[in-house]
């Protein structure tokens, strides 16, 4: 009796279970709905009523939270309930996060098809309203993202805290053992930087390239910049048709990329090296160079004062293309915030308000958004945060902006740069495959 | 029951009356087992429905996504058995399954070959305080969750840990190298973190089989002559071939659905080469959005740790089972 009920109740169970599942495909066709219209052409606040903003930050970047701290303190009806997770873990996270339990403010990853699928905010009211519309476009463009997931053009689905840029850090003590005073002005000179300072026995470059994070697609991103055009590299990123990133300038970049691995300019252990370990190294003397970005700088003038400098990669003549990645510190508002008029106030807050745009540069150690003719405070002369900045606007002459080429879909950076990078390094991979490789990667990806 | 039936059906009663009272009885004993065996299942049915809800259900959906192509959030696609194929031709989830495959190497031959070792060597020191400590040292991984083991093995096998460092004070410096950086060395760096944290494991349950061995058996075999290396042979090894069994299966599944010793260490670098199912389920579900093909590689994965422990435990156990 007993052994014939027993897989008999199994059965009942297990199909209970199946028809529960299994009666309908899974996933919703309607994206959530706004639980708090957006508040139209005109320009939104945060009343006077007491506000609590739901915030999903990325920890180790004080400035997220620094801006809110003074918000509160200029509105104190305005308090902030804040939750941090790493960038990695906020990729992960991002789809569910913004359905679920949506939240007003969220550092954003690659957004492109958080807004296909309808979790994000469309901002444009605001931008109307606040008159973003009259900021340098450029500034927008990457948050821009039309309805075939394309970035560069359609509604504006995220806003960005700062815009940040890439370069290179270098340690003044060690180059001026290596007789560097002045930063190079070709690559040729760069290469022959670097080579002084490996017969020096000074570890050229220590860059992180561990894990699911390929560090080394700064550098190449950096090379990619001046061997070709960077508005071709953002078409590419920005998934525009026929976009490719295996063409003949880009080989050059990877090429030349390839001959710094072979002369061992890179620190040996690079392909287990993560980010900390790179800025512990770099800060600690340990390297001569540090392929990073501006949002370092506050930190760096803190952690090694008047020792850190900065330039970007140099072009390939004098006077040629430079270009540096350049990207807003994305925030986006969720479809379903509750309050979407309030985080939008508080986007608009961080760029025109004196204060906030002083801790953006002092805290953040990046370039504010908001008009180009906008206040920006007093910096020491001669600091790290006062090279970066001077460098960003001859970036933003040379109209050399481009978004991170990690930032292409959202898998292309784990899934594909990053082994492929490590794989270049162990000497498994060429250039020329890499690239291949990568848009192989990047078509399956966008095809979907 | 066969006792009651008898007792309670006197050979000599005859006629209706008898009969009748014989099925009233019969009737109420029935009733008395149905309510018996309902509140059986009255009090498995809470714990049958967690199972249910949160094992067999996950499971089953599981095995509903892999036939569509979702992003997990959107509307989702019928695609039948294309998942499935994606699984078994992309050179990169292929290469992953070899990964785990090799995986088994440390993660099971390591640890039971040094379990057995181990046991047998405090079996032999038994009395002395050396074999507590022994136990205990060699537990000790046991207790460490996984990502500490993990955070801990990536320091000691960095350019500068204390591996690295050992070699150089053995006059090894020349085979010093980023262990966990290095395509040929990454996955058996990886898997040495393992072997470490299974071998307590299996010391423990093999111990305990040991203690199960009749003494007397050694006895007989020392007054015949045996050594120890035969005494281990023909008697320790047969003796706890359910405990190498139990231990061979616990941690082939750890081999081949491993994830966080790896998510932390290498994270499945260099280039791919300590990637493992389990990590590729990861990243294909919450970095590529590809509910539909991370769900069917989770049901190969389940359908391959089940072919795979199978037939081992059946080898394994032998005739006892």
């Amino acid at each position: 009796m007993h052994k014939t009920l027993r897989p008999i109740v199994l059965l009942g169970v297990t199909s209970v279970a199946l028809a529960l599942a299994a009666c309908a495909p899974p996933g919703g066709s309607a994206a959530p709905s706004a639980s708090a219209a957006p508040n139209g052409g005109e320009a939104a606040t945060c009343g006077d009523e007491d506000v609590v903003l739901k915030g999903y930050f990325e920890t180790g970047f004080p400035l997220p939270s620094a801006l809110a701290e003074e918000f509160t303190r200029q509105y104190p009806n305005v308090t902030f309930d804040i939750r941090e997770d790493q960038f990695a873990i906020i990729t992960q996270n991002a789809p569910r996060v913004l359905q679920d339990s949506p939240p007003d403010l969220m550092r954003l990853p690659q957004m492109s098809e958080l807004a296909t699928d309808g979790l994000l905010l469309d901002l444009d009211p605001y931008a109307e309203g606040f008159g973003w519309t009259d900021w340098p476009q450029s500034q927008l463009t990457q948050l821009r993202v039309d309805e075939e997931g394309r970035r560069g053009s359609g509604p504006l689905y995220a806003q960005g805290l700062n815009y940040s840029m890439t370069g290179v850090f270098f340690n003044k003590e060690l180059a001026a053992q290596i007789g560097m005073d002045e930063a190079p002005a070709t690559l040729e000179e760069f290469d022959a930087a670097l080579q002084a300072a490996k017969d020096a026995g000074i570890v050229p470059i220590a860059q992180f390239n561990g894990g699911a994070t390929g560090g080394l697609a700064f550098p190449l991103q950096g090379l990619m910049a001046s061997y070709g055009d960077p508005a071709a590299i953002n078409e590419w990123i920005f998934q525009q048709p026929g976009a490719t990133i295996d063409t003949p300038e880009n080989l050059a970049a990877a090429e030349h990329l390839q001959s710094w691995i072979d002369a061992g300019f890179f620190a040996e252990d690079i392909n287990s090296m993560d980010y900390a370990q790179m800025m512990s190294r770099f800060i600690g003397g340990e390297s001569l160079f540090m392929f990073n970005g501006d949002w370092e700088s506050g930190n760096l003038d803190a952690q090694m004062a008047g020792n850190a400098g900065f330039f970007l990669v140099p072009p390939v003549e004098e006077g040629g293309q430079i270009g540096a990645m350049s990207a807003p510190l994305t925030f986006g508002v969720a479809a379903a915030a509750e309050n979407p008029d309030c985080a939008a106030f508080f986007l608009d807050w961080t760029a025109t308000n004196e204060d906030a745009r002083a801790l953006t540069v002092e805290v953040g150690g990046s370039h504010p958004m908001g008009p180009a003719d906008a206040f920006m405070p007093a910096i020491e002369e001669g600091s790290t945060t006062d090279e970066t900045l001077a460098a960003g606007s001859i970036m933003g002459e040379a109209n050399g902006g481009m978004d991170f080429i990690a930032n292409a879909t959202g898998a292309i950076y784990a899934q594909s740069w990053t082994p492929n990078l490590q794989k270049m390094v162990a000497g498994e991979q060429t250039p020329a495959g890499l690239l291949e490789s990568v848009q192989a990667d990047y078509e399956s990806q966008v095809g979907n | 029951m066969e006792g009651v039936r008898t007792a309670a059906a006197p050979v000599e009663s005859s006629g209706a009356a008898a009969l009748t009272d014989e099925r009233l009885l019969l009737r109420r004993r029935r009733r008395r087992k149905a309510i018996r065996n309902l509140s059986a299942y009255g009090l498995v049915l809470p714990a049958a429905g967690f199972y249910v809800f949160f094992v067999v259900r996950p499971i089953v959906l599981s095995a509903q996504y892999s036939f569509y192509e979702w992003n997990g959030i959107g509307p989702a696609t019928w695609v039948g058995i294309t998942n499935y194929i994606e699984v078994f031709t992309n050179p990169k989830l292929v290469g992953a399954i070899l990964n785990a495959f090799e995986l088994i190497l440390y993660f099971t031959v390591l640890p039971v070959a040094i379990a057995l070792l181990a046991a047998n060597l405090i079996r032999a020191i038994a009395a002395s305080r050396l074999a507590g400590v022994a136990r205990t040292v060699l537990f000790l991984p046991q207790v460490i969750p996984l990502v500490a083991a993990g955070i801990m093995w990536s320091w000691q096998l960095s350019t500068d840990g204390l591996v690295n460092q050992i070699l150089r004070l053995l006059g090894l410096g020349g085979i010093t190298r980023a262990w966990l950086g290095n395509f040929d060395t990454a996955l058996p760096a990886v898997g040495v973190i393992g072997a470490w944290v299974l071998v307590g494991l299996c010391l423990v349950l093999i111990l305990a089989g040991m203690t199960k061995i009749d003494p007397a058996l050694y006895e007989a075999a020392r007054i015949d002559g045996a050594g120890p290396v035969r005494e281990f042979f023909t008697i320790t090894l047969p003796g706890v071939r359910q405990e190498v069994a139990v231990c061979v299966t616990v941690t082939v599944i750890a081999a081949l659905a491993s994830f966080d010793i790896i998510y932390i260490s290498t994270q499945g670098g260099p280039g791919d080469s300590t990637l493992v199912p389990g990590l590729q389920i990861f990243y294909l579900a919450f970095y590529e959005r590809e509910i539909g093909t991370a769900s069917a590689f989770a049901i190969v994965l389940m359908v391959l740790v089940l072919v795979v422990v199978v037939p081992l435990q059946r080898v394994l156990r032998g005739r006892e089972s």
